[in-house]
């Protein structure tokens, strides 16, 4: 085994921000660092020294399956690493959460009523008013955390998912934001 | 020297999980473009092929 350093142990981020989504939805913005610091990173320099180190969500589902051995641990198959897969599923991603930016636009504006609801895979729409205490803001800050907390338990449901039926980090495969960092990094080569 | 000796694919995703499981440091995830063996360390154990979540790092004989 390799020595264990403080970042090994930021598997807890996933957990912890799930279950404070179901507390109060506006921790759902913590979601923000998991899209900044990456970013930031790829383009500073850092190449992908976010998924290769700090994500905690690589690092959940590598826990889970290898650890916890809940991952049949088979070959995913060819299509998810392919680059169309993979760069059509980060184009789809980021449509949604444009999308998704445009709802809080209006709910903002007054356009559009806040709706206390997740929505998981895009589509099952789940009650969430638990979990909403009311904000000194504008409605559109808790819009924007439930979708938010939305695409969070989306990628966690997906990632969970083909954890269990191919290999323990299969969601890294097709995780927007690696393919993201991924090709700033190409880019950045020119390659 | 081992007989056996990593090889990574193509279609590398650069997550980095091989250099995680790889107990000699013989495999790093170059520039954040893609994973790159270095064959005088890699003892040809096998291990990131098992890990690799893309399945695309092979074992293969040395020359
Ligand atoms: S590919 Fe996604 S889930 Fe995997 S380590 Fe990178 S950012 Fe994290
Ligand atoms: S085969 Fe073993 S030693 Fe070689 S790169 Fe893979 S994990 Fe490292
Ligand atoms: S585990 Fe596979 S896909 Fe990930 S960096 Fe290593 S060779 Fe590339």
């Amino acid at each position: 085994m390799k020595k264990k350093r403080w970042y090994d142990y930021l598997w807890i981020y996933t957990p912890v921000y799930l279950v404070l989504g179901m507390f109060n939805i506006l921790f759902a913005w913590l979601g923000m660092i998991e899209f900044l610091i990456p970013l930031g990173i790829a383009l500073f320099g850092g190449g992908k020294l976010f998924c290769n180190q700090y994500c905690g969500r690589g690092q959940l589902f590598d826990l889970l399956g290898n650890r916890l051995k809940l991952s049949r641990k088979k070959t995913p198959p060819r299509f998810l690493s392919s680059p169309w897969f993979r760069y059509g599923f980060l184009a789809f991603f980021m449509t949604m959460f444009i999308l998704m930016i445009i709802t809080t636009v209006h709910v903002f504006s007054g356009a559009q009523d806040l709706k206390q609801a997740v929505t998981i895979l895009w589509t099952f729409k789940l009650p969430w008013q638990f979990a909403y205490h009311g904000t000194l803001l504008s409605p559109g800050v808790a819009q924007f955390a439930f979708g938010m907390y939305s695409i969070m338990l989306t990628s966690s449901i997906l990632g969970f998912v083909t954890m269990v039926l191919f290999r323990p980090r299969t969601w890294c495969v097709y995780c927007p934001m690696g393919t993201m960092t991924q090709g700033i990094c190409s880019l950045k080569e020119g390659k | 020297m081992s007989r056996y000796l990593a090889v990574v694919g193509e279609r590398c995703v650069a997550c980095g999980a091989c250099m995680k499981v790889c107990p000699k440091n013989a495999i790093a995830v170059k520039h954040g473009v893609r994973a790159v063996v270095s064959p005088e360390q890699c003892i040809g154990c096998g291990l990131c092929v098992k890990t690799c979540p893309a399945g695309i790092i092979k074992k293969v004989e040395r020359e």
